[in-house]
């Protein structure tokens, strides 16, 4: 049993525009989205007593203090990047439960786009690996000065792996960029809307084989915000809630770290642990869920985060996308109906979780037809969590 | 502005009491790693305490410098200026015989030759008078 079960739900969504570029800071970016996620709730920003945030987030407590309710409560951070993505939620919900905070604000602001400001700040701006100290005194001495510098590098070794182990080939990780994708054409949220096909996420050129450039994530400039509260409050506010019906945590090794992940057996890292834990608290399996939402940053991890979880076994991730596997309507498992990391924005994985939201309500533009359950998951190479949102 | 920030040279490893065993070995043309005195497990990274059984004492003990090809990337770029002019070049994960996995480059070796579990051995590469890095190609 799960002591968080269906206490808190999920009452707010909001979010600004993704882009490429929008010109504008990370904190200009997050009050739009904190006050579109508190009007949709029907809340003041200052009713808002409880905060998660990412730890690399630029917006801490104290710039939080100006934005939301002058007594802020609870507050706590969750380590990495998309790892958190689910994370963020299992915090929240534990402390709407533990009478911590009434309502609780989960965010992520982004200015990462090519053509975006480009901060100072090591968290902001650009890609962070282009700004590395010359004197490597910590753990990225062990790769980066052999030329392993940048995450594709890391996923690409490890998406390789999977195709020794597995015979996992590059067309399925096609099937993947080309199933988002097609869920980003009818998001009018998505940056990339343009039309891709197997042919044209072949000729892409490689970054680092076996991963081409549609293999990757997009860049992008955005906020997302999500306000949580208790069941019995969420029943008193303007939109239908998403209860949180389980969630679970588990750390892991890191993909910059690789020679603690690749000594770990998948099964005993973070997010094959994450899966066991909730199927067992919950006493719902996998076939039960209606949408799926992975970490979707390179296309490999949809298909290891699949049997991460058990929708299918070990190795059999690639066939599981073939023929349509991931589509939203009619597909095994309608995966990122938003069009995920790869195609709808890269907010650290909130973004996915914005899309589980609406699938619950019935309002997303590609809408798997009587939602009543989905699995929001963190990356899985981080230390990372999960929730299963549920209809009330 | 944009690329005024960009690391241009060889960010390379800062020797700490940590790691600076490693690097004198690795000067002597040795691979060396930790391995726990009480129950005898290699580890890599370093750290002061072993992950297998919580004992905080160790030894630098010396490797045999082979392993097998765990997994790999040929990097097409981007990448840091450092390494442009290498492009493409392959990064590796090597299986050691100690059973740790250890990243480097791999060389003297074409792309069309290389194949999973292929046998390696270290070449011991100096960066400057301080720092040898440790890189790998086919066994003799």
């Amino acid at each position: 049993m799960n002591a968080i079960r269906d206490q808190a739900a999920i009452v707010g969504i909001g979010q600004t525009p993704f882009s490429k570029g929008l010109g504008r800071t990370e904190i200009d970016m997050a009050v739009e989205a904190i006050h579109a996620a508190c009007a949709d709730a029907g809340l003041s920003p200052h009713e808002i007593d409880g905060v998660v945030r990412f730890d690399m987030e630029t917006i801490d407590e104290e710039k939080l203090l100006s934005i939301l309710s002058p007594e802020l409560r609870y507050h706590v951070g969750t380590p990495f990047g998309g790892g958190g993505a689910a994370s963020v939620l299992v915090h929240a919900a534990t402390a709407v439960a533990m009478g911590l905070a009434n309502h609780v604000l989960v965010f992520r602001s982004r200015a990462r786009g090519k053509k975006s400001v480009y901060g100072k700040g090591s968290n902001q701006g650009g890609r962070f690996w282009e700004r590395l100290d010359s004197d490597l005194p910590e753990l990225d001495q062990w790769q980066v000065p052999y030329g392993l510098v940048t995450p594709f590098m890391e996923m690409a070794m490890i998406a390789r792996r999977h195709m020794i182990e597995y015979g996992t080939s590059e067309r399925q990780f096609g099937e993947v960029a080309v199933a988002l994708r097609r869920h980003a054409q009818r998001n009018p949220n998505a940056v990339m809307r343009s039309p891709m096909t197997l042919e044209d996420h072949h000729a892409s050129r490689y970054v680092a084989e076996p991963f081409r450039l549609f293999d990757c994530n997009i860049e992008t400039d955005g906020a997302v915000a999500l306000i949580v509260t208790s069941a019995e409050r969420a029943r008193d506010l303007p939109q239908p809630p998403a209860l949180i019906h389980a969630g679970a945590l588990a750390a892991g090794s890191h993909h910059r770290r690789l020679s603690t992940l690749f000594g770990r057996s998948r099964d005993s890292d973070s997010a094959a642990r994450v899966g066991r834990e909730l199927w067992q608290s919950s006493g719902l399996r996998p076939s039960e869920m209606n949408a799926f939402f992975c970490y979707d940053f390179f296309t490999a991890f949809a298909i290891l985060a699949l049997e991460d979880y058990g929708f299918c076994k070990r190795g059999e991730g690639g066939p599981f996308v073939e023929d349509q596997g991931l589509y939203f309507d009619g597909g095994r498992m309608p995966t990122n109906t938003n069009g995920g990391q790869l195609s709808e924005a890269f907010i650290h994985g909130v973004n996915n979780a914005l899309e589980a939201v609406r699938q619950i309500r019935g309002s997303s533009t590609s809408q798997v037809p009587g939602c009543e359950l989905v699995l929001l998951a963190g990356a899985n190479t981080d230390p990372t969590g999960a929730v299963i949102l549920r209809r009330d | 502005m944009r690329d005024a920030v960009i690391t241009q040279g060889l960010p390379l490893p800062l020797p700490s009491v940590d790691n600076i065993e490693f690097y004198r070995a690795t000067q002597r043309g040795e691979l060396r790693f930790q391995r726990c005195t009480d129950c005898h497990a290699w580890r890599h990274y370093p750290r002061p305490v072993c992950p297998a059984c919580t004992s905080t004492r160790f030894d630098w003990e010396r490797a045999s410098g082979r392993g097998e090809l765990y997994t790999w990337t040929i990097v097409h770029g981007p990448t840091l200026p450092a390494f442009r002019d290498q492009l493409p070049y392959t990064v590796i994960d090597v299986l050691t015989d100690e059973g740790l996995h250890f990243q480097s480059q791999l060389v003297e070796c074409p792309a069309d030759a290389i194949e999973a579990g292929m046998r390696l051995e270290a070449v011991f590469v100096p960066a400057n008078d301080e720092i040898t890095l440790v890189k790998f190609r086919p066994a003799s």
